[in-house]
């Protein structure tokens, strides 16, 4: 547990001190976003029925920009070599970098997603949707994205690989997060598709770190 | 018994002598299926001549199942045991079960036109495959990737069991999503719902499809063990 909260202090400092890193996600996230009406068309009736699907798809590309970041810089500088060496142990640090990389990601999209809405014309009904499954859906993609940024590690060309295999494990909180927020804006009960999500989220959460560690491994070795 | 048949070169003897005999049941079985799929079968009477498009397109997606079934098994021994052999298995198959899966989408496209009146449907059983496919792809993709396939040997093997999670999704789909794609008629647990003049050609084609399958991952690994095996000479010579 001490170690889990000095790694994690350790990577909100460096991101602190890396800068722009963090906000360039959330600019995307926005600009990517308005993209869409001018390619739809910004009918003031369509857009709150598509609007949920595309703040989802953008936030799960937003949050895949960084995480092939999420130790590539540790594994060029040796500190990987360090971090496997000392006694916390590769799970607790997957589930730091994971953590970490939701600080730094997906709680800014959550405070940007509001923004996204108004855009979007999305109901007013519909922002606690779109708050919780954001809530319980962007920690996911940090978990489960965190597999495979330790599986390309060291990889040729590993952007583009790393959105080959982690783009298809996002679809199931696409699905279930869009579904939460057209619910809530067709009227409908949201709570079924919100307690997938929380699922996936346990499920992510007891697993996840264990395959990035095992991924990791192979990495180091 | 595992240990005596991981070892590369017992196998790559026991594959040339069951190689010729799998040859040989595929071609046969192939022929007898064909015949059986294309001839000795009725229309059915609802779908008409199209309902043969079935008996490409079911063991397609058995084999496409049960390969990456196969692969996530190779992967998990791989990892525990480190056998090589088991990553050149996971590794010969990836590619043929992506073709199969691909077989899949494009017959299942095919009799869907006619029978659904749409080539495609965001249903839970087709975008559950189409994922099996990009899984597939990046499995290969990450085979590849990487200057010491070693590496990328143990990359595809920890993906291939994280993508494991979507074999009983596609299996299940039909079941519990309301799906337009029809739920299963042959594996279940009473008899199956097929009439045996169709049952025989899809049993005939699927037992093909089943000899092909083993028939080129005997051959694809060893391709793949006589190529490790060059490669080390050269490495050896070059030094």
């Amino acid at each position: 547990m001490i170690g889990l909260t000095l790694l994690v202090r350790r990577e909100l400092g460096l991101a602190l001190r890396g800068g722009t890193d963090a906000v360039m996600a959330v600019v995307f996230f926005v600009l990517a976003a308005v993209l869409f009406p001018f390619g739809v068309g910004a009918d003031p009736a369509m857009l709150p029925r598509i609007g949920g699907g595309i703040i989802w798809v953008v936030a799960l590309l937003a949050a895949m920009l960084s995480l092939e970041r999420m130790f590539s810089a540790d594994y060029e500088d040796g500190s990987l070599d360090l971090l496997y060496l000392s006694p916390v142990g590769l799970g607790t640090l997957a589930l730091a970098k994971a953590l970490s990389h939701w600080m730094t990601t997906g709680v800014l999209l959550l405070i940007a997603a509001p923004i996204l809405a108004l855009l979007y014309n999305l109901p007013v009904s519909a922002l606690g949707a779109l708050f919780l499954s954001m809530l319980l859906g962007t920690p996911i993609l940090s978990l489960v994205g965190g597999i495979g940024a330790a599986l390309t590690l060291g990889a040729r060309r590993g952007g583009v690989l790393l959105a080959l295999l982690i783009l298809p494990l996002y679809i199931p909180v696409l699905i279930f997060g869009a579904g939460a927020i057209d619910g809530a804006v067709a009227g409908r009960p949201i709570a079924p598709q919100l307690m997938v999500l929380g699922g996936f989220l346990l499920a992510a959460l007891a697993l996840a770190p264990w395959a990035t560690a095992a991924a990791l491994r192979q990495a180091i070795e | 018994m595992f240990h005596r048949f991981a070892n590369p070169a017992r196998f790559s003897r026991i594959a040339a002598r069951v190689l010729p005999w799998s040859g040989a049941a595929t071609i046969a079985l192939f022929i007898i299926g064909i015949y059986y799929a294309l001839f000795a079968s009725p229309p059915d009477f609802q779908q008409g001549e199209t309902v043969r498009i079935m008996y490409v397109h079911v063991p397609s997606a058995w084999i496409s199942m049960a390969c990456y079934s196969f692969i996530a098994v190779m992967s998990a021994v791989a990892l525990i045991w480190k056998h090589p052999l088991a990553d050149i298995a996971a590794r010969s198959a990836a590619p043929l079960g992506a073709g199969f899966t691909l077989i899949v989408l494009i017959t299942g496209s095919l009799w869907g036109k006619p029978t659904w009146g749409t080539w495609w449907v965001w249903d839970a059983r087709l975008t559950s495959v189409l994922v099996l496919f990009f899984l597939y792809l990046g499995h290969i993709a990450l085979t590849n990737a990487f200057d010491n396939p070693q590496r990328g040997a143990r990359a595809a093997a920890v993906l291939a069991l994280v993508g494991f999670v979507n074999i009983p999704i596609i299996k299940f789909s039909v079941d519990w999503w309301n799906t337009l794609h029809q739920p299963a008629s042959v594996t279940r647990l009473d008899a199956p719902a097929i009439d045996p003049a169709i049952l025989t050609p899809l049993l005939l084609m699927a037992l093909a499809f089943t000899f092909y399958f083993v028939t080129m991952l005997l051959v694809r690994m060893r391709a793949d063990l006589n190529a490790m095996r060059a490669r080390a000479l050269r490495l050896s010579a070059a030094e």
